[in-house]
């Protein structure tokens, strides 16, 4: 038993290692002349043009988006992507949990390679989400909390977010300065990625005193409205060292669930599905959260990335406010969080957001990450959660060799 | 909302109709039809079970940017208040001044408007919360 607890994911699970050999992303934004067909084909293009291919030799197509159906009134996006990429005789499926779309689409792609159901899979995920107006794109949001338990009685997505914000303060003394801190480190970092939808640096002054949303949480503590579209190529690992990408291992994965309205958990103040996650992530590649050099976590609110270091074991519950202000989580830190500026400040194309985190990841291992580069990364780690969190994925990384 | 899907749960929104497992006592709201604990046990042993109303304030908050359709109460303070019987819902809070709410605040359920659909169309009804001691 000591000895299977030693192996990795794949010897236990009899499966094939699974490397990502080609990144793409577009630029997140208010992107008024693309559609949702040109941001997932371009993101497409690009991961496959990094890896090398042409696209005849994609055997599979996951596509993760939350809510085409609700944001452009169009379903069955993925054959529409493959079709509008030229490769419209490629078997695609659409993946959907909500904000983890991104996450869960690259989970089965993963599955697909490491099965050795397929060898070479695009897993991309794409949200046009600024041709309705920002209140109908924020109702939709809250179509992922329970629409006849919670939003109907007049919660909206902000304030289940808020209540969580209002619990930790309550219980652990978290304050309004460091859930600005997160608003300012994730500006911080976003000014040094071309990408970003707000590439600037902002102060705790500027957050603190943006208009109230639903209290304790600003119009700062929000992340914004965006389209944009990121895709990888997977292939088995083996045969990594063929392509032009220069690999990065998919290590494990993990995903977790929980209720899916906010007052149905006893601890308001944390992530179950988040800590779940974690746990089978970190069992399956047998490192320790300690091991983590930097981490990609959903930090749709500031609130949110204060809960996922602590559930995802970085910090202690309840430190997570603390380690911010003290600066624990900036760019070459104790561990470096959200260097891509996070959802916050890179943006928020919903069902794009884990793959968007993978793009992040990719780049950072094989040190391609420019002016917020971490230091030499071993381990990095993505986590992508669902809705309010009834759901959560969180994925480990690690440069091949 | 379509008018048979707010139908449906006319009992629960009025009357606040829960269900209560028969093999463990647990009592839940919105009603299931399995115990979570339970799971297997508990199939056909969900029985209609009717909240008294009343509990205490987990958390809250103030919302200054509502959904459209509660526009006119803004600013509002949403609660989740976990009731007597041990089971948690999400509703408004009136009657509450925001200073003085906080965790473990007593408070009851009353039935109010909870919106409509157009001047002619289907109104809501439904449970809002107001402090007990008011």
């Amino acid at each position: 038993m000591q000895n299977s607890e030693k192996r990795s994911m794949t010897e236990v699970h009899n499966l094939r290692d699974v490397a990502i050999i080609g990144i793409g992303e577009t630029q997140i934004g208010e992107l008024w002349d693309k559609s949702l067909r040109e941001l997932g084909i371009e993101a497409g293009l690009k991961a496959l043009k990094d890896a090398g291919l042409h696209g005849d030799e994609v055997e599979k197509l996951y596509v993760g988006n939350m809510s085409a159906g609700k944001l452009i009134n169009q379903e069955h996006v993925a054959p529409l992507i493959a079709d509008y990429a030229g490769i419209s005789e490629v078997p695609s499926t659409r993946i959907e949990s909500g904000s983890a779309s991104g996450g869960m689409a690259l989970a089965e792609g993963y599955k697909a390679v490491a099965s050795g159901m397929e060898d070479i899979v695009v897993v991309g995920g794409a949200e046009k989400m600024t041709d309705v107006g920002e209140q109908e794109a924020k109702d939709i949001l809250s179509s992922t909390a329970d629409q006849e338990w919670e939003t109907v009685f007049g919660a909206t997505f902000d304030s289940l977010y808020a209540m969580m914000a209002r619990y930790h303060m309550d219980n652990h003394g978290t304050t309004k300065d460091q859930l600005a801190q997160v608003a300012v480190k994730n500006h911080a970092n976003a000014a040094k990625n071309p990408n970003a939808q707000y590439p600037r640096e902002t102060s705790k002054k500027f957050v603190k005193n943006a208009p109230m949303v639903a209290d304790p949480l600003g119009m700062f503590d929000c992340a914004p409205i965006s389209d944009g579209g990121a895709a990888v190529v997977l292939c088995p690992a083996e045969r990594a060292d063929s392509f032009d990408g220069d690999p990065v291992e998919i290590v494990s994965l993990g995903q977790g669930g929980d209720h899916m309205a906010v007052h149905e958990r006893r601890d308001i103040g944390t992530m179950k599905a988040t800590e779940r996650a974690a746990k089978k992530a970190y069992k399956r590649a047998s490192v320790k959260p300690q091991d983590i050099d930097f981490a990609e976590v959903h930090d749709n609110y500031t609130i949110t990335e204060i809960m996922a270091i602590e559930d995802l074991g970085f910090f202690e519950k309840g430190e997570g406010g603390r380690a911010t202000e003290e600066g624990k989580t900036e760019l070459n830190s104790d561990i470096s969080i959200n260097t891509s500026g996070g959802l916050k400040a890179k943006g928020r194309p919903v069902g794009a957001v884990g793959l968007n985190q993978a793009v992040e990841a990719v780049l950072q291992l094989r040190g391609e990450a420019g002016e917020r580069q971490v230091d030499q990364p071993g381990y990095g780690l993505i986590h992508n959660i669902g809705g309010t969190g009834a759901s959560a994925i969180v994925h480990i990384l690690r440069r091949w060799s | 909302m379509p008018i048979p899907r707010f139908w449906r749960e006319i009992k629960q929104r009025y009357k606040g109709i829960g269900s209560r497992c028969e093999n463990c006592g647990k009592i839940y709201f919105p009603p299931r039809k399995i115990c979570p604990e339970c799971r297997r046990e508990s199939f056909q042993k969900m029985e209609e079970y009717e909240l008294e109303g009343k509990g205490e304030v987990v958390t809250y908050t103030k919302i200054n940017e509502p959904h459209p359709e509660f526009e006119m109460l803004s600013p509002y303070i949403m609660a989740i208040v976990e009731t007597e019987e041990g089971a948690r819902l999400t509703g408004h809070l009136v009657d509450a001044d925001i200073e003085d709410v906080e965790p473990g605040m007593k408070v009851e359920a009353t039935m109010r408007k909870l919106g409509e659909e157009s001047r002619d169309g289907l109104i809501y009804y439904g449970y809002k919360f107001w402090p007990l001691d008011r």
